[in-house]
């Protein structure tokens, strides 16, 4: 037999089920393996920083798509590679997917060791103590078992056993700091716990948007009661908006407060809501909903976002009818509250389509709460409703209502101004209580102003637990990183010769922070030495 | 209520004297630190023997060889001196903000600053306690001076009310953990770097000949920039979930990946990656510190690229 020739291996040759095994396996040992697990922490924070840097589509859509046009092929190559788009994009989800599978592995076989160790005894008294970091020896007049009691009496708190080594030799051995361990896994499962949580969310959540005006009146309720009652919605993954929770709120009015220097301190609005068992009962709840309370009824939200106003508009017509109108307007300068908007009338009582495309009125222009009049032109000083006007332009014609097409309630279709379909017939500033007349005999009146708040209804069916998984990471990772292991020995053996001294020799090792210990051991070591308390 | 004029003057000069305390208190420190070699070795080994033995630094130094006192050690006591009034001054400064505005004073960038530069000085106050250090407060001292700098003049803010969605008693808890941990966070993340210096020395001793050979062991640097990271980062961590705490009610929403929210996970992440990394095999040491150099440029980057350059909810720096 020649030793050289055939390698042990040749009679095992791995067959195509155990590669892929063996395959699965190393995958899953490295995947699992610490160094990996920092790896993908690094490439996690990496694959977060575009969303800092780039505009988001889910955060500013308009800000994103100009963003694209500006920059060409650029923009459309990040756009493809969902760089705007980086919290639902492939390589996002693939990265804490595998992180959450690292987790996952690094998790299970630590947990096994845990309860293992729990039940485990403090190790064996090491041979040969004054090898360990921290040791000290002394001889007392003592008994070993005086020594080992006053011992047991300190290390309180501290898991112990006693051994005996026989010859009269006996030893303690203590450890403490579990907690540390605990804490770690309490950590990282409430984290496992917490991302699990935040995925449910995005499936289930919903959140809409919508003008209400603040008079108390038909025009301030708002009901959750489909998508369509609201301005925008934008629903989670698994959200049709057909079973909203019911329920319903009333805007009485809408207060904000300002320093002498016109910077809002305080948003308030008395509502009233109603959600279950008040919806067929008709009962109203009062509530004062403010910039940081919002209302919590039926699983939802409803939180004020913000606030505007609406001037209210009659035009009386030739034959002596009248029409009102109160269309918000939208600020323009979130500093001043200068808004502009656009309020649209349907001419009364004419049937023909037609002829009532000749006859539309739009009153578009600006409106100024505080108003400002500098060589006729008209700005805001303040966003409080000081002395408010209108700078209005009157457009007569046809509004392009009936072409089919949406348009916003805040501005006229200028296509149609364009085309010379819609003219304008009249420009003029007015105060309350002003009105100016058409050439046809048409008077438009400013007669006041009301407030609109905006609303937002949010819905989020698992936030709750994210909350109690954060606050159990925080716990875990403060048990984790502050709480320190410890290990303490103590041996006792008669002294040599025939008096009845102890010899007893502490040794200490710590396991976590080395150099936090001495102080301590030190004190520790002092106490078992001397028998009590140092004086 | 209306700010109180008075008041946010004196606030004011307490900042610019706290400020210009500081830059004095730097030149001492490093005078002690180019000068003073020689006398700080021998106590410093006299501390490290100390650590060795006896763990952490006992405050009862009775049995230590008195240390040699050479005249750059005077200097560098002088400097620990006006490192202490400067602070004194600098909490006066923040305190007369608070009073002056009757809030909280960390309401926009400059107020921020000023909380952040002041939890970083007495952080290190402590660590100068700590561990036989203080020589290297210059360098400490420098990035405070710079953001204070920057504070004072390009991000000053005239003392205002905040507005409403700020009008909460979060901004109380979120913000001064979240100005806490970021004060805290600079002491490791100078020590980090230092750290790196020591051990290219180490590895190779042309390399930063003079300078890194008065700069302490890399292993006391290692411990200073690990002992305080794992206390700002679980206060970080604390102040994260405060935040997103009242998001969830400012804002209708608890995450929404906000510039400064994203900018904070991935710090968040970073400094978890620094705590993997020491218990990682090969990944100790430099790499480590290269990590927690890292997150902290992360929260300076926070600090600024994201208050000043992006538009977020978190745009409430007061900069126009
Ligand atoms: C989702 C990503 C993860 C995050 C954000 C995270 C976060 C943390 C944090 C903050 C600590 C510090 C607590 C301490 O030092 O005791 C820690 C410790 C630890 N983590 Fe993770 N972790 C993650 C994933 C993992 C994975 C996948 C593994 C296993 C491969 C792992 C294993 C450990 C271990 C062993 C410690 C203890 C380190 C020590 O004793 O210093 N972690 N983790």
């Amino acid at each position: 037999m020649t030793a050289t020739e055939s390698p042990p291996t040749s009679q095992y040759r791995p067959t195509p089920a155990k590669r892929v095994l063996a395959f699965f396996r190393n995958t899953w040992r490295g995947l699992t393996a610490m160094r990996t697990a920092l790896i993908l922490l690094f490439l996690l924070a990496l694959a977060a920083l575009p969303g800092a840097l780039l505009p988001q589509r889910a955060l500013n859509p308009p800000k994103t798509d100009q963003y694209i046009a500006d920059h060409g092929w650029w923009g459309t190559l990040l756009d493809r590679l969902q760089f705007f788009t980086v919290y639902s994009s492939v390589w996002f989800s693939a990265i804490y997917l595998l992180l959450m599978v690292s987790l996952v592995g690094c998790l299970l076989p630590r947990s096994f060791d845990y309860i293992r160790s729990m039940r485990a005894k403090p190790v064996l008294t090491p041979r040969n103590l004054s090898r360990m970091p921290h040791f000290r020896e002394a001889t007392t007049e003592r008994g070993a078992d005086d020594v080992l009691t006053a011992a047991r009496a300190r290390l309180r708190g501290w898991r112990t056993v006693e051994r005996d080594e026989g010859d009269g030799v006996r030893s303690l051995s203590a450890e403490r700091g579990y907690l540390r361990e605990t804490g770690n896994l309490v950590f990282h499962f409430a984290m496992l716990g917490l991302i699990i949580a935040f995925a449910l969310g995005k499936m289930f959540t919903y959140d809409g948007q919508v003008i209400v005006q603040a008079t108390g009146g038909q025009d301030a309720v708002f009901c959750n009661s489909g998508i369509y009652a609201y301005d925008s919605f934008n629903p989670g993954l698994r959200v049709d908006g057909t079973d909203l929770e019911p329920f319903c709120v009333k805007i009485n009015d809408f207060t904000a407060q300002y320093t002498e220097s016109g910077e809002p301190t305080h948003y308030s609005s008395n509502i009233q809501y109603q959600s279950g068992a008040d919806l067929t009962s008709g009962t109203w709840k009062p509530y004062l909903l403010e910039v940081n309370a919002p209302l919590r009824t039926a699983g939802d939200r409803v939180y004020l976002l913000g606030h505007g106003y609406t001037p209210i508009f009659t035009v009386t017509y030739p034959g002596g009818d009248k029409r009102t109108q109160a269309t918000q307007w939208r600020p323009e300068n979130q500093v001043t509250y200068l808004s502009d908007g656009a309020t649209k009338f349907d001419p009364p009582g004419v049937t023909d389509a037609a002829e009532r495309r000749t006859k539309q009125l739009a009153i578009t222009g600006l409106f100024a709460p505080t108003s400002f009049l500098h060589g006729g032109v008209l700005t805001s000083t303040a966003p409080g409703l000081n002395n408010p006007m209108v700078a209005i332009d009157v457009m007569r014609g046809d509004l392009g209502l009936d072409s089919g097409k949406g348009q916003s309630i805040f501005e006229i279709d200028q296509s149609m101004v364009d085309d010379g379909r819609l003219k304008r017939v009249a420009r003029q500033n007015l105060e309350v209580g002003q009105s100016l007349t058409l050439d046809d005999g048409t008077k438009v009146s400013f007669d006041g102003v009301q407030q609109w708040v905006s609303l937002q209804v949010s819905h989020d069916p698992t936030q709750g637990y994210v909350l109690v998984f954060a606050i159990a990471m925080l716990a875990g990772l403060g048990a984790s990183l502050l709480v320190k292991r410890r290990r303490v020995w103590l041996r006792v053996r008669p002294a040599d010769g025939d008096g009845n001294g102890t010899v007893v020799q502490v040794g200490g090792l710590a396991r976590t922070d080395q150099a936090g210990y001495g102080e301590e051991f030190t004190r520790i070591a002092d106490e078992l030495l001397s028998g009590g308390k140092r004086k | 209520m209306p700010v109180n004029e008075t008041l946010s003057q004196y606030s004011d000069w307490s900042y610019t004297t706290a400020t210009a305390i500081y830059v004095l208190a730097l030149v001492f420190f490093l005078i002690e630190q180019s000068f003073g070699s020689r006398g700080r070795s021998a106590a410093e080994r006299a501390k490290a023997r100390q650590l060795v033995g006896a763990g952490a630094p006992t405050p009862d130094t009775a049995d230590a060889p008195p240390a040699p006192r050479g005249r750059a050690e005077r200097i560098g006591r002088m400097g620990a001196s006006l490192l202490v009034l400067g602070a004194l001054l600098h909490l006066a400064a923040l305190v007369l903000r608070g009073l002056a505005t009757h809030r909280v004073p960390w309401g926009n960038m400059y107020e921020y600053i000023m909380a952040v530069t002041f939890i970083a000085v007495v952080t290190w106050l402590y660590v100068i306690r700590k561990f036989p250090v203080r020589h290297l407060s210059g360098f400490m001292l420098l990035p405070v001076v710079i953001l204070m700098f920057l504070g004072g003049t390009a991000l000053y803010t005239v003392a205002a009310p905040v507005v409403p969605a700020l009008q909460s008693y979060w901004l109380v808890i979120h913000v001064s953990a979240a100005a806490t941990s970021s004060g805290i966070f600079l002491v490791p993340g100078v020590a980090s770097v230092l750290y790196l210096i020591r051990s290219a020395y180490d590895r190779n001793p042309a390399r930063f000949a003079r300078f890194g050979a008065r700069l302490p062991e890399a292993d006391v640097l290692d411990r200073v920039a690990y002992r305080t990271t794992v206390f700002a980062f679980p206060l970080f961590t604390f102040g994260v979930l405060c935040g997103a705490i009242w998001a969830e009610s400012a804002w209708g929403r608890f995450w929404g990946w906000d510039p400064k929210e994203t900018t904070a996970f991935i710090a968040w992440v970073v400094y978890a990656a620094y705590l993997h990394s020491r218990a990682t095999a090969g990944w100790r040491g430099t790499r480590a510190a290269v990590i927690n150099t890292l997150g902290f440029a992360v929260t300076v980057f926070n600090l600024f690229f994201v208050n000043l350059v992006t538009t977020g909810l978190h745009s409430y720096a007061g900069v126009g």
